[in-house]
């Protein structure tokens, strides 16, 4: 069906970004400007997604050129889900950001960038166009090499280079991977492009495209021997910064595997093999890393890695239930990561350190703020009936209905290693008794903020765990979202038969 | 650069690359040119006069800050971009006045868009180079 709105989502990040850059002085406004903003972006976000769950695939075609010419926008369930998602943990950012990010920061545009950011997600998301893609990528990368380096510390300064590079390579990487294909299609339409590459008698050439694309996007979403460059980078920026990315950068490229490779490439044995070794090593690896480390930012930018292996797992299971899964720990894995580097921040802005060593206390002198802590610490290790269960609970059903017990025993392993880590991160930083660390002058602490900014922090914190509980709790609904969207990309005839019509 | 050739010089060339420039975005479309080399022959144009008389010279003719260009392109870029839908036609489509205005030509919707372009460019490369001569 066709919608011209529904490119909405994306222009009006964009309209947010131009009315934020006109009160480029008014520090408040901005602030009340970006929340607003970002609650009306939630009830767009609501609507299309109403709208795509009762309708179908909508689709748009920008500048009203017919589909495999023109530049397509797509929005079907999976695209919808993303963009509610990002909207969500976005206006828990910028409800964050009102409390945590410093003036200074503030000053040289921190909140029109944050939009531009999540402008570039949702059109990523919404993209339907192979190229279109690689722009949003750009779009997100060029603003988030903005907000790394904001504030120009030295250690941000440091991580953002190695960010940067990494992220410019796998850019190089993808448009050559773009490259091949339109050579060997002539078209760069995904819905085009799905019935165009099945059609190639030259096999070894389409894996070899294949292949590409799992490597640009394996860096963009952290997957194992392509990991490097994100935890040297993401615990360099302020919290509110981390916070986004953590919870939204990597997925980006979670969800281009996913709809490129149930859409254009239907993986063959050789790749389901390569993806599930990939996945099982990423999960240990991260898992591993995340546990020698000290700094509690390191570890959750560790942790992130080892749970962008669930996601590939589900992929390289490829079953729908498995499919299934992997959306449902994306769905889950976004509100909660993004949430835990609030938590980190909120710690810092307490203690004024990150090191597990010295950090302590926190249940003793703050027991309610704990308790609120607790929930998406806890969500994370999938405890009953907390949300990162559920999402398990498929995985691994997928995984028994394949027969590839390594790949289950490698989940089980990753979620009781996960499960050790966050235990260990309880005792030490909330039931230990902290040591006294000294005053640092930079640092603003939380007593010291204004209640309002106080109340900003706390409130996006308690927002985003509610979410969680609410993902959890509600499982059944959103375990109905995930099976429409995983048989939505398994067979994918409705997606194209909405881009290119009947045939 | 204090020469009197080429301070006299300026003068004249301020007024007449600022005229090209806007002859430049008006023949993009169809034929080489457009917002984005019309914005830059633009900005070269302040920048020329600011090396021969010095930024704040330059800083009173513009009168604003540079910067303020950015967010009044992007409405006219958006504006161009979402008028398509009060016809309920899909974002970006191309719409046309059905006359051709005098001197200017056939005026569409990508005419305010490229106004649009010509308008951030200038605002961008001017605050770049501003800021960076500022520190000199």
């Amino acid at each position: 069906m066709s919608n011209p709105y529904i490119v909405l989502p994306i222009i009006f990040q964009l309209f947010l970004a131009i009315v934020l850059m006109f009160c480029w002085t008014q520090k408040n406004l901005q602030k009340l400007v970006s929340t607003v903003g970002s609650l009306i972006a939630v009830i767009i976000a609501v609507i299309m997604f109403v709208e795509v769950w009762e309708v179908g695939p909508m689709v748009t075609q920008a500048g009203n050129w017919e589909a495999p010419y023109g530049i397509t926008f797509v929005a079907d369930t999976f695209s919808v889900l993303m963009v509610l998602l990002t909207t969500l943990s976005g206006l828990g950012v910028s409800v964050f950001s009102v409390g945590a990010v410093r003036n200074a920061r503030v000053k040289f545009g921190y909140f029109p960038i944050l939009h531009f950011l999540i402008m570039g997600l949702c059109g990523a998301f919404l993209a339907g166009d192979i190229f279109n893609l690689y722009v949003w990528f750009e779009i997100i990368i060029i603003s988030s090499f903005v907000l790394i380096t904001i504030g120009g510390e030295k250690a941000q300064l440091e991580g953002s280079i190695k960010y940067v590079t990494m992220n410019l390579l796998a850019s190089v990487v993808f448009l050559t991977a773009i490259a091949v294909l339109y050579g060997l299609t002539g078209s760069l339409n995904m819905a085009d492009l799905s019935n165009k590459v099945a059609e190639i008698e030259n096999r070894g050439l389409v894996n070899l495209t294949a292949i590409l694309f799992l490597v640009g996007f394996g860096i963009k979403s952290a997957v194992f021997p392509l990991y490097f460059w994100l935890p040297a980078s993401y615990h360099t920026p302020p919290p509110a910064i981390s916070a986004i990315f953590g919870g939204l950068l990597t997925k980006v490229g979670v969800y281009a595997l996913l709809r490129v490779f149930t859409l254009i490439f239907i993986p063959d044995a050789f790749l389901i093999t390569l993806i599930s070794i990939m996945a099982a090593l990423t999960i240990f690896s991260g898992a591993i890393g995340a546990l020698i480390q000290n700094n509690i930012r390191k570890i959750f930018s560790y942790l992130i890695i080892c749970h962008i292996g669930f996601m590939l797992a589900g992929l390289g299971m490829y079953t729908e239930i498995a499919i299934l899964g992997a959306v449902f720990y994306l769905t889950h894995d976004i509100i909660v990561k993004t949430n835990l580097f609030m938590v980190s921040g909120l710690m810092f802005k307490i203690k004024g350190t990150y090191s597990l060593r010295l950090l302590g206390g926190f249940y003793k002198d703050y027991p309610k703020l704990s308790l609120l802590m607790a929930i998406p610490l806890f969500s994370l290790v999938g405890i009953p009936p907390l949300s990162g269960f559920w999402a398990k609970f498929y995985l691994i059903q997928g995984g028994l209905e394949v027969n590839n017990l390594v790949l289950v025993g490698f989940i089980i392993l990753g979620s009781f290693l996960t499960l050790f880590i966050i235990a260990r991160l309880w005792s030490e930083a909330f039931w230990k008794t902290g040591e006294l660390v000294p005053k640092k002058l930079k640092v603003k602490y939380f007593h010291e903020l204004k209640p309002l900014k106080r109340t900003a922090i706390v409130a996006s914190i308690l927002f985003l765990a509610l979410i969680s509980l609410g993902i959890g709790l509600g499982a059944e609904y959103v375990i109905q979202v995930a099976e429409r969207v995983a048989s939505e990309l398994m067979d994918p005839q409705a997606y194209k038969e909405a881009v290119l019509g009947k045939l | 650069m204090k020469t009197i050739i080429f301070r006299t010089a300026s003068d004249y060339l301020l007024p007449l690359l600022l005229l090209f420039s806007v002859f430049i975005l008006l023949r993009g479309h169809y034929l080489p040119g457009g917002g984005f080399v019309g914005g830059l022959i633009a900005s070269i144009a302040f920048v020329i006069h600011s090396f021969a008389n010095g930024l704040e010279k330059t800083r009173n003719i513009i009168k604003f800050h540079p910067g303020f260009l950015m967010p009044i392109g992007l409405v006219f870029a958006i504006g161009a971009g979402a008028a398509p839908w009060i016809v309920g036609q899909p974002f970006m489509s191309g719409l046309w006045f059905d006359d051709p205005f005098p001197v200017i030509g056939m005026v569409g919707s990508a005419l305010f868009f490229d106004t649009g372009v010509y308008l951030v460019v200038i605002g961008v490369s001017l605050t770049i180079i501003f800021t960076i001569s500022e520190t000199l």
